[in-house]
């Protein structure tokens, strides 16, 4: 027990954009920018459920490295939550298989409104590599409304960061579907 | 042969037998093949070296299983072609590093052919995949209900017919495929619990079918095919380039394996040289995606189990390296660094010198975790005698990777069947056998130890050159084969090149095509509070199955 007490406070705290001890200003000036507009928008907690239509499964861990140590998407009040029913936005990844078609309708309709959604990655964007076909509905948007993309092969956590900050800062909270 | 002397220089001890076992394997086979009347065509010299090619008729196709599983022969995989006049069949067996790929011939209209499933247990679902996409019927199939096929397409269309349209037909919105017949349970006080295909978390999509008693399960069946997003269909008509960036994303955590084995495979068929630096350079990234990956998965095991000072640890681990790879070949999962004939990213020696430094430090705090973890009552509690693969079912079933090797199978490509830069380095393959989600986790701890090791070796032997070989254009109808040790296990793949340098077939098989069935056997009796830790320790890829 003692070693692995030791090893945790030899680590530290690494998260970053921490002031003053900034190592990576990215971090910290998308952080802090997205904290502000959660905080006024939505009380300081955002819940996202992500919703994986037919990804690669690329995104999905530059979705997860958002909560490593580094960047730590939780100290902003942003939240990746289980059920659809808990959450204020859908991360979405695609392209969307016509296997998930129904699937995915059926979460967003699942959500409670008010409710964004957000496309990930350049297949949930516009098809990416797979495009359209007998298997693939492609975009996202395709099959459900979307209010913002996040595009990248996959996006960075960064890119992540800084997409969720402009859906919020676009008040487009006035203008959330149904 | 070299081979075969690779192999015995680290086994001394059985030396003769395994020589003796080497040489002769093939003509066991192939002598107890005669004694049932198969009629066999080896096509040599064989187009899909390493792999030896047989032809068989098509009558025979299921008594040559029967012949290659009674001598142990391990079945890798199965792919169909539609060749217009008529329709390919191959099956790719292993024994002892030699692969050997079966080949028969089908009418286009409706082909049927002995099933390979009542022999080998990994050829089930393989085979309805092939009965979805190209309606070729497996008699004696011991359950030939839809695999692939939900309801995106017709039950009587067939998308890998090249008569049918990459676009397909698809209804205005693709109903959910609500009637398939999962196998029920009935008695008193058992339950069915239905998972899927959303998740309660950021992971891909598919379906667990629970049949438990009180908190233990009984039966589970999975239900796969929700992220098939037509792989093999789109890869037809593309440039080579084109293909290994699709490859790329077959698996998005396996960028790197699923290139290089394209690439393996297109540049056999082209007989295009890769220079040797490109190939250590292909190496190294190989081995720091298994790093990546190993490291993640170390990380989930522990969160999994609720140790969340292990989850922080390994996934900072893993972060400094993601930032390393983007730093030094432009991209964080090392996507898009392989070109057909080479790489497209070099190792100066700046950059050399850096990935020393970051080996010797994740091997300092690997060296630092160890005790902590080893020490850790909780995760043991939690670890070990969880979700057991026996030595036997894992060997019936030629259980792959990590997952394999966890339950005593040994094989590894980069050891026995080496491909260049591995011939020339000392490639150690930890095994253990307890078969639990305990040897699922030091298998993976120890195998990461020896990436670092074989990273070393390839940075110091780094040799100077080229990194991309000229490209050559291979005729019409040339072929492939291509077999990589991925983080997860063997990837094999073949290529068929059409008219004008274009790909006319693309077949990958990601080792979680071979491993998805392990999880249905090794929950069984757990608790179902269990299965999300024996899922994350076999880690199958959706993807990469569904294609």
């Amino acid at each position: 027990m003692l070693r692995l007490y030791g090893k945790i406070f030899r680590t530290g705290v690494l998260t970053e954009g921490i002031p003053p001890a900034s190592k990576d200003e990215a971090v910290e000036r998308e952080g802090a920018r997205l904290k502000a507009v959660i905080d006024k928008r939505f009380r300081g907690s955002l819940s996202i459920r992500q919703v994986d239509a037919g990804s690669c499964n690329g995104c999905e861990l530059e979705i997860h490295a958002l909560n490593n140590v580094y960047y730590d998407v939780e100290r902003f009040g942003v939240h990746f939550v289980a059920s659809p029913r808990h959450a204020d936005i859908l991360m979405v990844t695609g392209p969307v298989s016509r296997h998930m078609e129904a699937a995915l309708k059926r979460t967003y309709e699942a959500t409670a409104d008010p409710k964004w959604v957000i496309a990930v990655g350049d297949c949930g964007v516009c098809g990416g590599e797979f495009g359209v076909s007998y298997a693939s509905c492609g975009a996202v948007s395709n099959v459900i409304p979307v209010d913002l993309a996040i595009a990248g092969c996959p996006p960075t956590p960064i890119d992540l960061l800084r997409g969720l900050l402009s859906l919020l800062s676009d008040s487009v909270t006035n203008q959330a579907h149904g | 042969m070299n081979q075969s002397k690779e192999f015995v220089s680290k086994n001394s001890g059985r030396q003769e037998s395994i020589i003796t076992e080497n040489l002769d394997a093939r003509a066991m086979l192939d002598a107890a093949l005669r004694s049932e009347g198969v009629k066999i065509l080896p096509i040599t010299p064989s187009p899909l070296l390493p792999a030896d090619l047989t032809e068989i008729e098509s009558e025979d196709w299921g008594k040559t299983a029967q012949q290659a599983s009674a001598q142990n022969w391990r079945w890798a995989g199965a792919w169909a072609e539609d060749r217009g006049s008529d329709l390919a069949m191959n099956a790719c067996l292993e024994k002892e590093g030699r692969y050997l790929i079966l080949r028969t011939y089908l009418p286009p209209d409706e082909p049927s052919l002995p099933s390979h499933a009542p022999y080998y247990w990994a050829a089930d679902r393989a085979e309805r995949h092939i009965q979805d996409l190209f309606g070729i019927r497996f008699i004696d199939h011991p359950d030939p209900k839809r695999w692939i096929r939900h309801q995106a397409w017709d039950e009587n269309a067939y998308p890998l017919r090249k008569n049918f349209p990459a676009d397909g037909q698809p209804p205005p919105s693709t109903p959910p495929d609500s009637n398939y017949p999962f196998l029920k349970a009935h008695g008193a006080s058992v339950y069915e619990i239905p998972v899927g295909p959303v998740h309660a978390g950021i992971i891909e999509p598919g379906h667990f079918r629970f049949q438990a008693v009180g908190e233990t399960i009984l039966h589970l069946e999975e239900r796969l095919g929700y992220v098939h997003k037509g792989i093999e269909k789109i890869a037809e008509g593309r440039d080579p380039l084109g293909l290994v960036k699709l490859a790329g994303r077959v698996s998005g955590d396996t960028p790197v394996g699923h290139s290089w084995t394209a690439c393996m495979a297109m540049e056999r068929a082209a007989k295009v040289e890769i220079p040797l630096r490109a190939a250590y350079i292909r190496g190294i990234l190989a081995e720091r995606e298994r790093v990546i990956n190993h490291l993640w998965d170390l990380a989930a095991l522990c969160n999994d189990v609720g140790f969340a000072a292990g989850y922080y640890q390994f996934g900072r681990l893993r972060e400094l390296w993601l930032r390393e790879n983007r730093a030094l070949f432009g991209h964080r999962l090392m996507m898009n660094t392989l070109v057909p004939g080479g790489v497209s990213v070099d190792v100066p020696p700046d950059a050399a010198g850096r990935m020393q430094d970051s080996t010797a430090s994740l091997r300092r705090e690997l060296d630092e975790l160890l005790p902590i973890l080893d020490a850790n009552s909780s995760l043991e509690d939690r670890f070990l005698t969880t979700g057991v693969l026996s030595s036997e079912l894992a060997s019936a079933l030629g259980a792959l990777g990590y997952v394999g090797r966890a339950s005593g199978q040994r094989f590894d490509v980069r050891r026995d069947v080496p491909y260049s830069p591995y011939e020339s380095l000392k490639v150690r393959v930890p095994v253990e056998v307890q078969g639990d989600v305990a040897s699922r986790f030091w298998v993976r701890y120890k195998e990461l130890r020896a990436a670092l090791r074989l990273i070393e070796q390839m940075l110091a032997g780094l040799p100077s050159g080229d990194l991309v070989s000229e490209w050559r254009t291979p005729k019409e109808g040339a072929e492939g084969f291509g077999a990589v040790e991925g983080w997860r296990g063997e990837i094999l793949c073949y290529v068929r090149f059409g008219a004008g340098g274009r790909i006319s077939r693309y077949y990958p098989r990601d080792p979680s095509v071979i491993n998805w069935p392990a999880l249905e056997k090794l929950v069984l009796g757990n608790i179902v509070p269990d299965f999300p830790v024996c899922n994350k320790s076999v880690n199958g890829s959706y993807s990469g199955h569904d294609l």
